[in-house]
């Protein structure tokens, strides 16, 4: 009884750790992204809100721009769905955050070290299309409408050549599990998967932009076409949460890209030196990387036109991804190199 | 045979990487931000702002109540009442700008004889409440007393272009 008691207090401990330091990097991701984006646009981002009158290059913007949300009134619109429309952003941030159960950050540093983990977090980001889906129903606006009915194509088609890119890294590893993933790929950054599978790789890299609904791939949000897309009549707290949970995709697929291909938390030197140690600043790193070319790719590109992302995603990725499976499957078969 | 290099070219993603690396080099560039209200932009002497209405060296108003302000305001923003003063001259008893309705455009400086009614570049004011809107003419010349020597500078600088 006591140890069932003492393992569910450390098992809460654990989530609250990791719900809060995502909510966290959230706030401090949507500060970056305004600062790389100002940075490209050679102005200097938001440089006004510190702490305790100091400015300090505008650290305190995202907790200004949190209670700002927070403290808003939150607008029903006229014959919405109430249920619906409430339940919606929490759908959202809930699939976001539990994908986070199976990452695991270093060595033995997971929540839950489930055998068929990477399966979970592709059920788990699926599943996040239905927040989109019922905000934009719930929300009786034909935008939200439109914008709900262009996310979940988006986001159906681009999953197909996002799972397939992740069947090679399957056959290379062996395993479903993602530290399993990660220590396939020992040995420094001559091991990692990325350079046996490096059209997978930019095939999963892109299909996670337009899987987050982030630019280039945005239009279901598409301000100059309808205006926010599915989350249009969302204001206050209900809309913050459609922000977390976007950010925290974001920062989820950064770092399933990091596990699967570019060695989780593993040196990508190898030897005994004490840059060579696997560890969770490795990860860090790794994931930052990703998420700053997020916003590389937002300051960048405009917005593809909607038949140009499906034609993305169903002509070019996915022949592409079934043709390197083949290969990987060829290269498993005759054990090329150290990756198999 | 340009087809396939076309093909290539968009299959390694050419353009986007141009683009990329076009974007990173700004990343590094110096930023053309004003830090508003620390740092400035110069102002032209010819700045339209706020109105002042200024007097003579001596302490006596110029405005002489001619109206022609009045009459030439495109946006009819100006109101000016007028009596004889006890030593025979004509005075204005009211003199008020509307600022929600003025446009700026400096007609009512243009047509003055006597360079009484003046836009300074003063443009960083504003109304706590909606009946402030309406300046009055106690205002107007503490506002040219004021900022006279500004005004005066500014108009010397740009005389010859007049």
């Amino acid at each position: 009884m006591m140890e069932t008691v003492i393992y569910l207090a450390w098992t809460m401990a654990k989530i609250l750790a990791i719900v809060l330091s995502v909510v966290l990097v959230v706030a401090y991701l949507t500060y970056f992204e305004r600062k790389v984006i100002g940075f490209m646009h050679a102005r200097i981002g938001p440089n006004r809100v510190g702490f305790l009158g100091f400015k300090l290059r505008g650290i305190g913007q995202p907790f200004a721009d949190v209670l700002k949300l927070l403290t808003k009134e939150i607008i029903f619109p006229q014959k919405a769905n109430k249920f619906l429309f409430v339940i919606a952003p929490m759908i959202t941030l809930a699939t976001a955050f539990a994908a986070w159960a199976v990452i695991p950050f270093s060595d033995g540093l997971v929540l839950t070290d489930v055998n068929a983990g990477l399966i979970y977090v592709l059920a788990m980001t699926s599943l996040g299309v239905y927040g989109v889906i019922i905000a934009g129903w719930a929300s009786n606006s034909k935008y939200a409408l439109l914008g709900a009915l262009r996310s979940a194509a988006q986001i159906i088609s681009y999953e197909i050549a996002m799972g397939f890119a992740l069947v090679g890294v399957i056959v290379a590893a062996g395993t479903l599990n993602l530290s399993g993933i990660v220590n396939g790929q020992q040995g420094g950054i001559l091991n990692w998967y990325f350079i046996p599978l490096f059209p997978l790789f930019i095939v999963y890299y892109i299909s996670g932009v337009a899987e987050t609904n982030r630019l280039p791939f945005d239009v279901a949000e598409g301000e100059s076409e309808i205006v926010a897309g599915f989350h249009v009549e969302y204001s206050g707290a209900a809309f913050a949460l459609f922000f977390l949970g976007e950010y925290a995709n974001m920062i989820l697929i950064s770092a399933l890209a990091t596990i699967m291909f570019l060695g989780g938390w593993l040196s990508p030197i190898g030897g005994d030196s004490w840059l060579a140690q696997p560890s969770i600043l490795w990860f860090i790193a790794k994931t930052s990387v990703f998420l700053y070319v997020y916003f590389w790719l937002r300051a960048t590109l405009p917005r593809y036109r909607y038949d140009q992302i499906m034609r993305l995603g169903w002509k070019v990725f996915i022949p592409i991804t079934i043709v390197w499976i083949l290969v990987a499957a060829v290269l498993k078969v005759y054990q090329i190199g150290p990756w198999f | 045979m340009s087809k396939i290099v076309k093909y290539l070219k968009s299959l390694t993603l050419k353009e986007i990487r141009q683009g990329m690396f076009l974007t990173q080099k700004y990343f590094f560039k110096r930023k053309f931000t004003v830090r508003y209200p620390e740092e400035k932009t110069p102002k032209s002497p010819r700045f339209r702002g706020l109105h002042a209405l200024r007097r003579y060296p001596n302490g006596e108003e110029r405005c002489i109540a001619c109206k022609l302000c009045e009459a030439v305001c495109p946006a009819a923003a100006i109101t000016i009442d007028s009596e004889e003063r006890e030593d025979g001259t004509r005075r204005t008893t009211r003199y008020e700008i509307d600022l929600f309705k003025c446009i700026y455009c400096g007609f009512c400086e243009e047509s003055c004889p006597v360079d009484s009614i003046v836009e300074t570049d003063i443009h960083e004011y504003h109304m706590e409440t909606k009946n402030k809107k309406v300046i009055t003419k106690e205002q107007l010349l503490a506002i040219g007393d004021m900022y006279e020597e500004q005004i005066a500078n500014a108009r010397e600088q740009d005389k010859k272009y007049r």
